[in-house]
């Protein structure tokens, strides 16, 4: 691979947005709707995923190691653009900005979710519903995580439209106006499923 | 209409002396003729230097050859979208008419800059058909009709650089070799000969600067003067890409 480095990197960092990273987001806001049911029923679905075998290999493989890469080589590719939505404003180069800029959104969020959750959770705190009370009580911290997951639920679904192109399976423009509509669609039902598992809190 | 009540056609031009001197403003005023296009009235201003102040200036350096937009030499950024001077016509333009060369391009003296990466970069995709032999190597395969009517679209190409200046991904802080060499592999890998140096090319648009440094901002596409699908040959090229990896990774055959 050392020839071709960066075309591997591209191409690594495209699949790791979808498999495991995009799939883990999803999953993740799929369990966290079961606050809408009540405090139990999220803290019985949270503890199925603590106690779930082999979790800390899990979170290694699956979230920790794919998302640091994803992570590091975005900001990479992120600050190597230029931003040009003011000369040339159409849609899939403003899609583009926007990919660039929830990404790096995305990234401030996690790190801060990570820390104050699963970080705090390894010095012994219980994540459960309570936990998630508290911290969303605060005003300033609930519009911090709508606009933290809206903008990562729009990075995976703008990133599965640009995940089709790179890896070549939506070629003719038609199939990427019609995948547009699909990862639009995507983008709407993950963002009810977000905003209502937050606010299920309050 | 406002040409014929003022009779006069302002110009807002970026202008730079050197390659590395700092560029300026400078405006002009001339008189309106019917039907002119930018390069006519450059070449009305080269005929009589002098600005809007009144003050003699040097004339203007731009670069042009055929003037019937099938060179790509003219072009540059007017009224803030890259296009050729040639086909730009003052009657359908806003005034004052802005004028600055493409700046993703070395700038060699105001509106004329150094292409120069874009012929580096056919050179380096092999963007032609070699035929020659140490012996007659007889006919070659022949193109069905309907492919052939396909790839002259993509080869209606003419090296402008508007898709390069056009890209937020080929700027100085990337080596992203750009749209327009790239449609030219897609090019040259369709053609029955052309063929034959397929992953040839494909090797190299897989190195660094290469395909896969396309953001799919879809400007190019939207920018190319000739209509060239350019972001559907990217595509296409990805699929190719992602098969020849797995060849070179998974197989055993060379090519």
């Amino acid at each position: 691979m050392a020839g071709n480095r960066e075309f591997f990197n591209r191409r690594l960092h495209s699949l790791l947005g979808v498999i495991p990273v995009g799939l883990f987001l999803v999953q993740h806001l799929v369990v966290n709707h079961f606050a809408t049911g009540g405090e139990e029923s999220f803290n019985n679905a949270a503890h199925f995923m603590e106690s779930l075998p082999f979790r800390i290999f899990l979170e290694t493989f699956v979230i920790y190691l794919p998302l640091l890469f994803h992570a590091i080589y975005g900001l990479y590719i992120a600050f190597t653009a230029k931003n040009n939505t003011s000369r040339y404003g159409y849609f899939r180069n403003w899609m583009f900005m926007l990919q660039r800029v929830s990404g790096v959104i995305t990234l401030v969020f996690v790190a801060w979710h990570v820390w104050e959750t699963r970080v705090q959770a390894a010095f012994g705190a219980e994540v459960n519903f309570q936990m998630m009370e508290n911290i969303l009580s605060n005003p300033f911290m609930f519009w911090f995580y709508i606009i933290g997951v809206i903008s990562a639920i729009f990075h995976f679904a703008n990133g599965l439209w640009s995940f089709l192109v790179s890896w070549g399976l939506t070629v003719s423009p038609r199939s990427q106006v019609i995948s547009t509509y699909v990862t639009i669609g995507i983008f709407i039902a993950l963002s009810i499923v977000g905003v209502r598992a937050l606010t299920a809190f309050i | 209409m406002q040409e014929t009540k003022t009779k006069t056609v302002r110009f807002v031009i970026s202008r730079q002396d050197t390659p590395d001197s700092a560029p300026y403003q400078e405006e002009f005023e001339i008189d309106y003729r019917p039907n002119m296009n930018v390069i006519s009235a450059l070449m009305e201003i080269r005929r009589n230097p002098v600005n809007v102040k009144g003050e003699n200036t040097t004339p203007i350096a731009w670069d042009m050859n055929c003037l019937e937009e099938v060179c790509g030499a003219c072009s540059m950024i007017i009224n803030g979208k890259p296009r050729q001077s040639c086909t730009a016509l003052v009657d359908q333009l806003e005034q004052p008419i802005r004028l600055e060369p493409m700046r993703t391009f070395p700038v060699v003296r105001d509106l004329q800059v150094d292409r120069s990466r874009m012929f580096d970069s056919l050179k380096k995709v092999k963007a032609w058909i070699p035929i020659d032999g140490t012996y007659d190597l007889g006919p070659g395969p022949r193109m069905p009709e309907r492919k052939r009517q396909w790839a002259y679209e993509l080869s209606k190409c003419m090296t402008c650089g508007v898709c390069l200046e056009a890209c937020p991904n080929v700027n100085s802080k990337s080596d992203f070799i750009g749209p327009a060499p790239l449609s030219q592999v897609r090019l040259f890998n369709a053609h029955p000969t052309g063929e034959m140096n397929k992953a040839e090319r494909l090797e190299q648009i897989m190195g660094d600067g290469g395909l896969a440094n396309c953001g799919n901002s879809q400007n190019c596409v939207q920018s190319c003067p000739k209509g060239i699908p350019l972001t559907t040959s990217i595509a296409a090229l990805n699929r190719d890409t992602t098969f020849q990896s797995f060849k070179n990774f998974f197989g055993s055959d060379q090519i």
